[in-house]
């Protein structure tokens, strides 16, 4: 077990963190809800996603799968598909941010659409920015030293795993979210910077197969490659399908007028 | 050009190509993948002849083919809606599609990036000559519809 001599440092990574975070999101979302005006109607669907993100994100960073990831890169994989990928869709179709400038007081909502519309925010939430924070932190991971340093550090695994799941949803809401933003590029825009995120995924999957990251035996980074390139697949699929159909939906012919509605002469 | 602005910047005959295009590109992508990789094992996810350049060809052209498959087929419900279908015009536009990658594929990505080949263990020029030939033929029956749909009647 020469691979498991090499990440015998840390010992397995703590829970807690994650614990206190995944909860405290789950419970300001609650109150959000509670908070809400009687007057207005919030659909439970936005509801039910936020909080199966939240599960979904919960399998990755508590319990077995991240005990699993210290030793299997096919374990790593399965994490890096939950965290990075589906919990994003799931908790950007939750629409927080709506959810929270409905519930705070008017005044205070309007100071925080001001706090959103700082240049800062609209930089970071840009899609190329966005994909470059998401693509570039999984290049820096699996092609430096950085991926076996994180099996050593528990402050580094806690720091790239959010970078994780926060890139992811950076990414997924400039494609598909649901929250007001202040500028948001056209739609044949955005489908050419998800094609080149998608293209650099696939790049760096397949690549894992001939260069392993450091301290990865080889069958495992072949498997972890695989298991990347066609789990990304998947669960792009589902970002892909939401993307297009917010499009059809948007690109909604307005409805055609009976001419015997028009008024005469 | 802005999606949402396509009826006024493109006609409808190009959207018809665009979505036959797309999807032609996805179908071959997928044949590709279900029937060379997947069901026969004919082609190899990693050879150890694969360059970077093939590697980035490769990511890049399954991103966009995946991409492609969805976004053709949500364009098709797109021109149903608006009445605008024109099916010789479409067919031209997948033959086209599906043509010009698995050529790309077969003289590019297998041949010049050796991203891997189409089998291992045979010889390998029937295969070879058999796989760009079909393509080829793809491609001149997509440029035998387009035409033919350039000189019918337009249909009210």
């Amino acid at each position: 077990m020469t691979d498991h001599a090499q990440h015998q440092t840390m010992g397995h990574p703590s829970p807690w963190p994650w614990i206190v975070i995944l909860a405290t999101l789950g419970l300001l979302y609650a109150i959000g809800l509670v908070r809400q005006p009687q007057s207005k109607h919030w659909n439970p669907w936005r509801t039910l996603r936020w909080y199966a993100g939240l599960l979904v994100a919960g399998a990755a960073l508590i319990g077995p799968l991240p005990v699993a990831a210290q030793t299997s890169f096919v374990a790593h994989m399965t994490g890096h598909l939950l965290l990075g990928m589906l919990a994003p869709i799931l908790l950007v179709l939750g629409a927080p941010i709506t959810l929270g400038l409905r519930a705070l007081p008017v005044a205070r909502s309007r100071r925080c659409v001001r706090l959103l519309s700082q240049p800062a925010f609209a930089l970071v939430a840009h899609p190329v920015t966005a994909a470059v924070l998401n693509m570039g932190g999984l290049a820096v991971l699996y092609t430096t030293d950085l991926y076996r340093i994180m099996h050593e550090h528990a402050l580094v695994h806690v720091v790239v795993h959010a970078h994780v799941l926060l890139a992811g949803y950076l990414f997924t809401a400039a494609m598909i979210g649901l929250d007001p933003v202040i500028h948001r590029p056209s739609y044949l825009y955005r489908a050419v910077v998800l094609v080149l995120a998608m293209g650099v995924h696939s790049i760096l999957a397949k690549s894992l197969y001939a260069y392993p990251p450091a301290g990865v035996p080889g069958d495992q980074a072949q498997a972890g490659s695989m298991l990347m390139y066609y789990g990304g697949d998947a669960v792009d699929l589902v970002l892909i399908v939401i993307f297009c159909a917010q499009w059809f939906r948007a690109t909604r012919p307005p409805p055609r007028i009976v001419p015997a509605a028009l008024p005469s002469g | 050009m802005d999606l949402r602005n396509h009826d006024r910047t493109t006609t409808a005959g190009a959207r018809n190509t665009i979505s036959g295009a797309l999807l032609g590109i996805g179908a071959a992508a997928f044949v590709d993948e279900a029937v060379f990789h997947q069901i026969l094992h004919w082609h190899h996810f990693y050879d150890k002849s694969t360059t970077e350049v093939g590697l980035v060809s490769d990511g890049l052209f399954h991103a966009v083919s995946w991409f492609a498959t969805v976004a053709a087929l949500f364009l098709f419900a797109d021109i149903r809606r608006g009445n605008a279908f024109r099916r010789v015009r479409w067919w031209s536009g997948l033959l086209l599609g599906a043509g010009a990658f698995q050529l790309y594929d077969g003289l590019v990505q297998h041949k010049l990036m050796g991203l891997h080949q189409i089998r291992y263990g045979v010889e390998l020029w029937p295969y070879d000559l058999v796989w760009n030939v079909i393509a080829a033929l793809m491609i001149v029956a997509g440029i035998i519809l387009y035409r033919r749909d350039a000189s019918a009647p337009p249909s009210a």
